[in-house]
């Protein structure tokens, strides 16, 4: 027995190694200076800095609006696919997912010429519908993975007692398939946040989202102050994982 | 109840059609030679040739960029898979605080956005003075790999009789014997789920290449995109490589839906 939970002893030290170690280097990095004295003045110009703030509030109010985006427009295709009796309702999942297989980039640079030639400026719309477009499956795949899993006994006995058709989806359906929303919505949220490319394709650099700021500061050199806003973004990762519960059930709603 | 099902089934065409038209606006495009999309000048398969022949310099970067990005994803997922596949063996033999701490370790490369990921693993070979290359971006794709192999590997740990794995042994089987002949077997399906999974994963990362891959010129398929369209223009073979990509998926997923409706027969 206790000689095969050893076997786990080599990934454990991968994970100090490459998990533990790294966002040690990023709180490091982000309490010091070039010269690599202690200050706080990296970590302020979160606070502080107009562009930075701005970028953070921005990127906050998209991924606000792409989350509700993607669930007002998830969750009736979850819940159309999780309701369909026949044998190809796998297939038709799937359909939904393998567009991601195709690179997100070229895809997102694709979504940039369709408007072009349409004629329609870039800027927030644009970027809206990308972010929307990229993420969409993520909140789908959740949410119809718990809705096909409930079983329909629940609804049943709602309607038995007399429930019409829209208090059974308010009172039964929705508040049952609210492991896979959270889900899909950490899935959404944070990573919308921190892209940087696709903002870059959709907008023509017009709107900087929180990852473009860090990974300009990264590729000026300035290792220290991009440290900084990672910092700030891990914190602010953790306080939102520990409001939204258990960590293992998200992973099983998840993509997995 | 009619009106519904036409409503249901219309609404998920007008979703699937969305999703699927930049990629079939890029394949209809792919068969003519004007440089930007959107500009058609009559049926042709020229792009389809200097692609495989690499007639212009872009093209030998773009085929050596597609090169890498299977190379990566080839040699991270497998090590991934076995790396993934004992770490699960452990940590379903471990008990109490130590299970719970790896099992929080394994969460955090899927909880931290990719940005988060690149930059902290930069830092990293920064710190480590390890040049940037092959190595950084297979390790990289290593971190954010494995968790989702283990995740794939415990469940089937769980459902399996945990008294085969000793009853070998007990018949004389040597652990190494009793893994390949008894385990494995057992294990395969999440080990191929997670294997399909951590290779999807690293072909179609961006940021974590991005800042792992130095500036030696290491491109995959992702980073070279971004900057072809960083400078404006995309390289034009880039279409026929992306439909010939499609189609293969096509092909996937018709196979995938037979064997699905041959299986629904057979009950």
């Amino acid at each position: 027995m206790t000689k095969r939970s050893s076997w786990s002893l080599p990934y454990f030290i991968f994970l100090v190694l490459f998990v533990v170690l790294p966002l040690l280097l990023i709180a490091g990095y982000a309490l010091t200076d070039a010269n690599g004295h202690f200050t706080l003045s990296n970590l302020g110009a979160f606070f502080t800095e107009p562009k930075i703030v701005n970028s953070f509030l921005v990127s906050i109010e998209v991924a606000l609006e792409n989350t509700i985006i993607c669930i007002l427009l998830g969750y009736p295709v979850a819940y159309i696919l999780a309701r369909r009796k026949s044998g190809n309702s796998a297939v038709v999942a799937l359909m939904f997912i393998l567009p991601m297989w195709i690179n997100a980039l070229m895809r997102t640079v694709a979504t940039a010429e369709i408007f072009s030639w349409l004629g329609i400026g870039l800027g927030k719309g644009t970027l809206l519908f990308g972010m929307a477009y990229d993420y969409l499956p993520f909140m789908i795949y959740p949410i119809y993975n718990v809705l096909s899993k409930m079983s329909p006994s629940y609804r049943e006995a709602a309607q038995d007692l007399g429930a019409n058709s829209v208090t059974v989806f308010f009172k039964v359906t929705l508040p049952l398939s609210m492991p896979g929303i959270v889900s899909g919505v950490l899935m959404v949220f944070m990573p919308t946040v921190s892209t940087f490319a696709v903002s870059e394709i959709l907008t023509n650099n017009t709107i900087m989202l929180f990852g473009s700021v860090i990974q300009e500061q990264f590729f000026n050199m300035m290792w220290n102050q991009g440290a900084a806003l990672s910092l700030m973004m891990l914190i602010i990762i953790g306080i939102t994982t520990l409001f939204t519960g258990k960590r293992e059930e998200i992973a099983e709603g998840g993509l997995v | 109840m009619k009106v519904k099902s036409v409503v249901s089934k219309a609404y998920l065409a007008l979703i699937l059609f969305v999703l699927y038209a930049p990629i079939l606006f890029i394949a209809v495009f792919s068969f003519t030679n004007a440089k930007s999309l959107g500009n058609w000048t009559g049926f042709t398969l020229d792009l389809y040739g200097s692609l495989f022949s690499g007639a212009t310099s872009d093209a030998q970067s773009l085929l050596q960029a597609l090169k890498n990005t299977l190379l990566i994803a080839v040699v991270s997922s497998a090590v991934s898979t076995v790396l993934g596949t004992l770490a699960a063996i452990g940590i379903f033999n471990m008990r109490g605080r130590k299970k719970a701490a790896i099992q929080f370790l394994n969460n955090i490369p899927m909880l931290n956005p990719d940005i988060i990921t690149g930059v902290s693993l930069f830092l990293l070979f920064v710190f480590l003075h390890i040049s940037k290359g092959y190595l950084t971006v297979i390790l990289a794709h290593i971190t954010f790999s494995t968790p989702y192999v283990v995740l794939n590997v415990l469940p089937k740990l769980s459902q399996m009789n945990p008294n085969l794995y000793e009853a070998a042994l007990d018949l004389g089987a040597s652990p190494m014997y009793a893994l390949r002949k008894v385990l494995i077997p057992e294990l395969r399906p999440g080990m191929i789920s997670g294997f399909i999974l951590a290779f999807t994963l690293s072909l179609d990362d961006f940021a974590v290449t991005y800042f792992t891959a130095g500036s030696i010129g290491l491109d995959t398929l992702s980073t070279y995109i971004y900057a072809d369209a960083r400078k404006g223009g995309l390289t034009p073979e880039l279409k026929p490589l992306m439909t010939i990509i499609f189609l293969i998926i096509l092909i996937f997923l018709l196979v995938y839906s037979i064997r699905v409706s041959k299986q629904a027969e057979k009950k």
